[in-house]
């Protein structure tokens, strides 16, 4: 079943309008489609705001804060939780970052990553090719 | 698609019934002077002085003389895309060197923009490029070791004119002979250009090989998402 819930305290990914990308926490559930989430706003960037759900993708990592946390509040759980440390470490957010840093890539850089890849994809079917004869060889 | 107006209701919309455009010039032909000139005349009983009002000319035409539209055509230099700077890296997108990354080194008067492979990294001599068919990209190199440039203009690359002569029939059918021979003097200034450059792109890792190889789409790549 789900394991990941909309709740107080849930960290979630923003995913569509102006403020995707970012990070927010939610902080009330106001009916079947939209809950009131919070940055807190001097760390992330995001206001106290309400989106719905479709709009939001949800993470593993939950703070301790009640419902409709003041701000000061907010941020000491956000600390607390070391949220921003939780969320780098994951590979979605790394997966993320990889892909923004390829969007800017310039035409150097493309042509850089290119022969990078290039050599793995050799040594990787060099090996390949290995294993294929030995099993050849074995069989 | 097909249009708002009828064929008709354009003609009639267009005023094309009125003939073609000229500025409108009621009457006159010329703008003749018909101030009245008054001339100082010698003699002691004459007067001192005679008012001459000029005649109506014999001569003029029949129908108005259009005049001409102002000559609207400036000739500037072509604005260089805000990307494209001394030393840029750019990539020819059309021509034999299609696919090529040049390196930039100024714009030449009629527009055209100068750029040199360097020849020894990708065979892309000094050779002049129009901007339209250049994609600029983030990639620089070092435009302190340039030499001077003021040699290079558009007279430098003009092709000499051959004198136009009728072939005999021998000639006609003889084969072609097509050998270019490139005059030593372009050498000489390929190299004069090329070698500072040469040892400024050595510096960066993997410039010279980014240089010597053609720019392709792979199958997901979109030009429009691409940052260069």
């Amino acid at each position: 079943g789900y394991d990941q819930f909309v709740e107080i305290g849930r960290v979630a990914l923003v995913k569509f309008g102006p403020e995707a990308g970012k990070l927010c926490v939610i902080i009330d559930v106001l009916d079947h489609n939209r809950v009131l989430f919070d940055g807190p706003a001097h760390i992330i960037g995001v206001h106290r705001l309400h989106i719905i759900f479709k709009r939001l993708a949800l993470t593993a990592i939950i703070i301790a804060v009640l419902g409709e946390a003041r701000v000061k509040i907010l941020t000491k759980a956000f600390e607390e939780g070391k949220v921003l440390e939780k969320w780098n470490a994951s590979s979605w957010a790394k997966k993320l970052a990889q892909k923004e840093k390829r969007s800017n890539f310039s035409d150097f850089d493309r042509f850089k990553s290119m022969l990078v890849n290039k050599k793995i994809s050799s040594l990787v079917n060099k090996d390949l090719a290995n294993l294929k004869k030995e099993n050849k060889k074995s069989a | 698609g097909v249009g708002r107006l009828s064929r008709s209701a354009v003609f009639r919309k267009a005023r094309r019934w009125a003939g073609p455009k000229t500025t409108k010039v009621v009457g006159k032909a010329e703008p003749a002077s018909t101030a009245a000139v008054v001339k100082e005349v010698g003699g002691a009983n004459n007067g001192g002085k005679r008012t001459i009002v000029p005649k109506t000319p014999k001569f003029y035409p029949a129908e108005d003389v259009p005049k001409p539209l102002r000559a609207l055509h400036v000739n500037y230099t072509t604005k260089l895309k805000a990307s494209i700077v001394p030393g840029t890296v750019l990539i020819l997108l059309a021509g034999r060197f299609k696919g090529k990354h040049v390196v930039f080194l100024k714009q030449l008067s009629s527009g055209l923009l100068l750029v040199t492979g360097p020849f020894k990294i990708n065979g892309v001599p000094l050779r002049r490029v129009n901007q339209s068919y250049v994609i600029g990209t983030n990639t620089k190199v070092d435009t302190s070791n340039f030499p001077n440039l003021d040699k290079y203009t558009d007279d430098y690359f003009k092709k000499p004119k051959e004198a136009a002569h009728k072939k005999s029939e021998e000639e006609f059918f003889a084969p072609e002979e097509k050998k270019k021979e490139i005059a030593p003097q372009r050498k000489d200034d390929q190299k004069e250009v090329d070698s500072p450059n040469l040892e400024t792109i050595k510096k960066t890792p993997l410039l010279r090989q980014y240089l010597n190889a053609r720019f392709s789409l792979t199958k997901y790549q979109a030009p429009h998402e691409l940052k260069f």
